[in-house]
This record gives C-alpha cells, structure tokens and sequence, in this order.
C-alpha cells in the first residue's frame, strides 16, 4: 500500500498519483485533486507575526520610497523548511479527521521542501469517494488544515531580498468555517 | 529535567540554532517559553509575549500549559506557511 503523505524534494506526476490512488477500487465515482505551484507574487494580508529579514518598517527601499510592507513583490526562488517527524504526523492526523468527517475512500498528500521555482509544483492533495461533494469537501478540508496546521515555512528569495512569509488571515478564516480554530493567536 | 528545544524557520535563525538539549526547571511549556524569553537578546525578541509563537510538544500543537516530561522534545516556530 502507498503511504498517505510523502514529503520529498523532487516533483510529483499527478497522473499517476491519481492512477495509483484510483487502483482497482469500483467503488470510486469521484476523484478530486488540488495543486498548490509557486507564484512569482505574493501578496494578501497577513497576520504580521513573521520576523522578516527585509529592512524595518519605514526604511527607505532602493526605489526612495518607503519599504514595501511583505506586499505585492516579485518572488525568485521559494525554499521551504518543515520539521521532519511532525510533519509526517500531522498530516497524517488530518487525513483521519477527514475520514471521520467526510464519506472517501482514499486520500494521499504529497508536499514537497527545499528549493523551488516560481511554476513549480508544491502540494498534491488526492481523494477518491463515490460522489463528487464528499471528496470536494474532503480536499478542501485537508488543504485548509495543512495550510495552518502542517509545519511548513516559506522563504521567498525576492529583489528586496529574502524573506520568510507571513501567515494569512484568510488561512484562519478558511480553517475556521470547519469549526476548528487556527491556534495562531499571540500569547 | 532534561528537554530537547526545536526551533524552526525565522525564530531558528534569530537565536541561531535548530536544537539545543536544556536543563530546566519550568514544568509546562509556557515556563520554558519564559525561561528562553528571561535570556534576553534574540531570545527575549523571538519568543516575547504577543508574539504569535506556536509551541509543540513530542511534534503535537499544543498550548503552553501542556507539561513537561523527562526527555520530551519541544519546538517553538511561527506560524506555519505551506501548502
């Protein structure tokens, strides 16, 4: 049996993930995917708790105006930490947590770390189920959990400089219509 | 007791190490995030309070009244930001 959740380096082939997933089960009716890839922008609010490696706020940036604040750069290159051990394991929880929430028959997470490209492939979440809402549901519920629960950290190479990226408000929010809370809150 | 202390991401390089083994006398997470904090410099800057730091405990979230026990591992990072 292929594990659940993989976390490598290299690319992923979704085909053949979806193939591997499906197998021989006849019972599948829907298979719903999603794939995180790497932007060459980033910008939304976020909850401006990371400590950035790009001036203070209010220093001047190379265009004379004041520096940007974590908005709307040009990313070149991506590296992203995790922590080996926990990762694995958290997931793994959240794939429980979907099979008790949701009726699937099968669901796999593959997410890559180290360095990466703007195009590049990030994150591979598959599920199989009978009819399309479950396995819908069930693969949005597994990214909103990774996205604030998985420990994983990106590091954006920009002109400006590097920088580690912030959490997102949004990420809470999309967490919290399944009635679980972020834990991000400071204390 | 004896604890093993992760730090991940911005927080690893701010006070410059990944891991470190500690003895401590804090009994939960909170008292050791104290601890780390009463060292002042990088520490102190990281980890303040009001700044939204995630704690684990034997790789599981976990709030700072979790307790300690011989030999656990604890990490402190931020917020989390795959996917």
């Amino acid at each position: 049996m292929t594990a659940r959740v993989v976390i490598q380096t290299q690319d992923f082939d979704v085909g053949a993930e979806i193939a591997a997933l499906r197998a021989q089960d006849k019972r599948v009716g829907a298979v719903c995917t999603f794939i995180g890839t790497v932007r060459d922008r980033n910008s939304a609010p976020t909850l401006g708790t990371g400590v950035s490696s790009l001036p203070p706020e209010g220093a001047v940036s190379p265009r004379g105006g004041p520096a940007a604040k974590h908005d709307d750069q040009t990313v070149l290159t991506m590296e992203l930490e995790h922590y080996p051990g926990m990762t694995e394991k958290s997931i793994e929880d959240m794939i429980d947590a979907a099979f008790q929430r949701f009726d699937i028959y099968a669901a796999r997470v593959i997410h890559r770390v180290g360095p990466l490209l703007p195009l590049d492939q990030i994150v591979l979440v598959v599920v199989t189920s009978a009819h399309r809402g479950e396995s819908f549901q069930a693969c949005e519920f597994l990214m909103d959990y990774l996205k604030t629960q998985a420990p994983f950290w990106k590091k954006e190479q920009t002109p400006e400089g590097a920088r580690w990226v912030d959490a997102r408000v949004s990420d809470d929010q999309a967490l919290a219509k399944w009635g679980i809370a972020s834990g991000n809150s400071a204390a | 007791m004896k604890v093993n202390v992760k730090y991940f991401a911005s927080i690893r390089e701010s006070v410059g190490t990944g891991s470190e083994p500690l003895q401590t006398t804090a009994t939960t997470l909170g008292a050791l995030r104290d601890e780390l904090i009463a060292r002042g410099g990088a520490f102190a800057q990281s980890l303040a309070r009001g700044r939204a730091v995630r704690v684990a405990l034997n790789q599981v979230m976990s709030g700072e009244d979790a307790a300690l026990t011989e030999g656990c591992e604890v990490a402190f990072f931020p917020p989390v930001t795959g996917g």
